[in-house]
């Protein structure tokens, strides 16, 4: 069927099945844009292209389908860019379409010119640079299925203006065919048969489990496991949600702000099972001591992972839905009560270890705490809730302190640590889950960094509900000039004259702001039932820190454990 | 130790590019890259010669390459039977007085002269990369203007093509 290029990208994303567009429009995409109106195509216009990016993201997350956003050339695709850095680290699917100044113009620095395509690489699972009408098919068929294929990660496709009103004779291809990708499903069952008998002779074996349980939707095999076994089971910050955390075998998370159990628990393993994760530095903390006594065991589909930071003994390549599947029936070979008994002195070691140590934090200050009010969200929306942060300390605090029940309801950026995400990404993620309670944790650094997407989620009337944590300070910068700096804040004060309810009132969501320790479970309550976006602003202390903390090139077991118990 | 590897790719714009600047972002320590048109229309053949400090880091450079779309497949042929060769071009000076000496050496190398004038001779050298540099040590003496090495390229010995060692 004849068409134009535009035509034909909007028949490529109904093929794809693409639900809806975060988009910015500008010169060279205007021929797109025209024809995106006239078929009515689902559009959700961000104010600023960083924020469609960010939007995209956070709806690939919350939902598992693959993110679409749009920015013209130039700036607007160098906008974009940070968020497709944010999503390639975290390995979560997207396609970005950029316009390119026409063909002609290529290379001869015309008015809003950027390499797109040079500058994404380093950034991107793939890019393409569209010169010829009749690679428009193939490239989105391509895109879509490397972006949400394999490893996931974002895919960007760079197209020349004059293209979109290009004609084309459109047909939608059938297949991929590409010699230079073909990702991995099953691996080798041997692998899996080997860990299974280093596990029937481990003592203290621990799963850790990473954003690669969440991507690949195998939750319930994990958790089934961990049920059936006994097996501990700790969390890095992506695979939060994983496991319910009213899992009694479940530890929380590791690494720089982990659990004390947790922590722990890597420092005595002799088998410690690595699944979706990737081995961060946040996680390792001194990698030459990391899980010092443990043999390492590695899940993951990208074979790129296995002893890029840790050396493992055993790998197993492969989709986790194959490897934790053919795991699974391996491990009802023995009964449940053989696992259990096993395991049960390690289990109590470690339930001895986070009893001995647990989060806390000042239960009955006078002031409000950050710890007190993420509690509370929890508590009332019972993990039912999809939450959004920013980055720093609110969202270690979140990490920490927060009680997750499902996967994919914790969306932040880990790898990179993109201040400015948080607004957005919530933006995205209320826009793919509509009746969901979207709830968005802030600080008062990373707000004012997108807070121009108030605007879109006053404008669509989102239900989206933000938290601004406010300390008047980049927290976790003025934590580390506290701890390692003499207390010399340089520049991370952010005390301003600037009023966040007003600016958010200005804007078109309403807000108020929560003042007395004894009203904040109440009116948190308050906030978070009501309809419609609502901000609230709640004033925390200045010097509160994040605890435990393992310093930087530290053991895990050397963590500063600051304060007691109570 | 120093590893060959033969990688090929889909033949499209961009693709050295992807792999050039991976190679500097991931800081792996690559000794030569060359590359050029092969048997087939649609593919590139790019030999790369890394210096890895253990399998480990080996195993990085090939696995992160290899996640590269437009990359097909990876050989390393550094354990296999093969035959590499690097290509020089020598600018020497060449007067009168001392001419006779460099075609002397030009003919111990087995090389070519393929350009001569009054002052300087352009030498052609074929061979590994330990016979390159002798030559260029002795023409050190007559004074080298100007050196252009491709760097290295390699091929298994026996009937198998790259595409089928597996």
């Amino acid at each position: 069927m004849k068409m134009t290029g535009a035509q034909a990208i909007i028949e490529c994303l109904k093929q794809e099945n693409v639900e809806v567009i975060f988009g910015y429009p500008g010169g060279s995409v205007l021929t797109l844009y025209d024809a995106l109106q006239t078929a009515k195509y689902p559009h959700v216009l961000p104010r600023h292209e960083q924020g469609a990016v960010h939007a995209a993201d956070g709806y690939a997350r919350s939902t598992g389908k693959v993110g679409v956003c749009i920015a013209t050339s130039g700036p607007g695709a160098t906008n974009l860019i940070t968020g497709i850095a944010t999503a390639y680290m975290d390995s979560i699917p997207l396609v970005a379409i950029t316009g390119q100044v026409a063909v002609s113009l290529i290379g001869r620095d015309s008015f809003q010119e950027a390499d797109i395509r040079g500058i994404t690489t380093p950034v991107t699972k793939h890019n393409y640079l569209i010169k010829d009408v009749n690679d428009l098919p193939k490239a989105f068929k391509e895109a879509f299925y490397i972006a949400r294929t394999g490893r996931p990660g974002p895919v960007l496709i760079d197209i020349a203006k004059d293209i979109f009103a290009a004609e084309i004779d459109f047909e939608y291809p059938e297949e991929v065919k590409m010699r230079g990708y073909k990702p991995v499903a099953a691996g080798d069952i041997t692998a899996v048969e080997e860990v299974y008998q280093e596990l029937t002779a481990a003592k203290k074996p621990l799963f850790f489990v990473g954003g690669g349980i969440n991507l690949s939707d195998t939750s319930e095999f994990i958790r089934e496991i961990v049920s059936y076994t006994g097996i501990p089971v700790v969390s890095s910050l992506m695979g939060l949600g994983c496991i319910s955390e009213d899992d009694p075998r479940y530890f929380g998370m590791i690494g720089m702000h982990g659990t004390y159990g947790g922590n722990m628990a890597t420092t005595e393993t002799d088998l410690l099972i690595g699944l979706g994760v990737r081995f961060d530095d946040r996680v390792t903390g001194l990698l030459k001591e990391f899980a010092p006594k443990a043999k390492i065991v590695h899940f993951d589909i990208d074979p790129a992972e296995v002893n890029k930071n840790v050396r493992a003994n055993i790998r197993v390549i492969g989709n986790l839905q194959w490897s934790l599947d053919s795991f699974k029936e391996k491990i009802m070979n023995r009964s449940s009560a053989d696992w259990h008994e096993q395991v049960n002195p390690w289990y109590e070691t470690i339930l001895a270890w986070k009893k001995d140590k647990p989060l806390f934090y000042k239960r009955n200050s006078e002031k409000i705490l950050p710890q007190a009010v993420l509690e509370s969200i929890s508590n009332i929306t019972a993990g039912e809730a999809i939450i959004v942060t920013d980055v720093g300390q609110h969202q270690m605090w979140t990490a920490q302190f927060f009680n997750f029940k499902h996967p994919r309801s914790f969306l932040t950026s880990g790898g990179l640590g993109t201040m400015g995400y948080g607004v957005p990404a919530a933006l995205g993620a209320q826009v793919g889950n509509p009746d969901k309670p979207v709830v968005c944790i802030c600080g008062d650094g990373g707000f004012m960094m997108n807070c121009q997407e108030l605007i879109a989620i006053a404008d669509l009337n989102l239900p989206v509900k933000i938290i601004i944590l406010n300390n008047q300070y980049m927290g976790m910068v003025a934590q580390w000039q506290r701890s390692f700096y003499k207390k010399n804040y340089a520049h991370s004060s952010l005390k301003t004259k600037a009023d966040f309810v007003k600016i958010s009132e200005a804007m078109g969501v309403p807000a108020f702001r929560i003042e007395k320790t004894e009203k904040m479970d109440e009116e948190l309550e308050r906030a978070l039932k009501t309809e419609g976006p609502v901000l609230v602003e709640i004033r925390i202390p200045e010097d509160e820190d994040v605890l435990p903390m393992v310093p930087a090139g530290a053991r895990l077991d050397q963590m500063i454990m600051g304060g007691s118990s109570e | 130790m120093k590893h060959t590897l033969a990688v090929l790719v889909e033949n499209k714009p961009g693709v050295l590019t992807h792999i050039s600047g991976l190679i500097s972002r991931r800081a792996f320590n690559i000794e030569s890259i060359a590359a050029g048109y092969t048997e087939e229309d649609d593919m590139t053949r790019i030999t790369i010669v890394v210096d890895a400090d253990d399998q480990y880091e080996l195993e990085q450079v090939v696995n992160q390459l290899s996640k590269l779309i437009d990359v097909i497949k990876i050989i390393d042929l550094t354990g296999q039977d093969r035959v590499h060769r690097e290509l020089a071009m020598i600018k020497v000076v060449a007067t009168p007085d001392i001419r006779a000496d460099v075609i002397n050496i030009v003919e111990i190398f087995r090389a070519h002269i393929v350009d001569v004038n009054k002052e300087t001779m352009i030498i052609e050298l074929t061979g590994e990369e330990m016979k390159i540099d002798a030559m260029c040590d002795l023409l050190k003496d007559y004074g080298i203007k100007e050196i252009v090495r491709t760097g290295r390229i390699a091929i298994c010995r026996g009937p198998k093509s790259a595409k089928e060692v597996s």
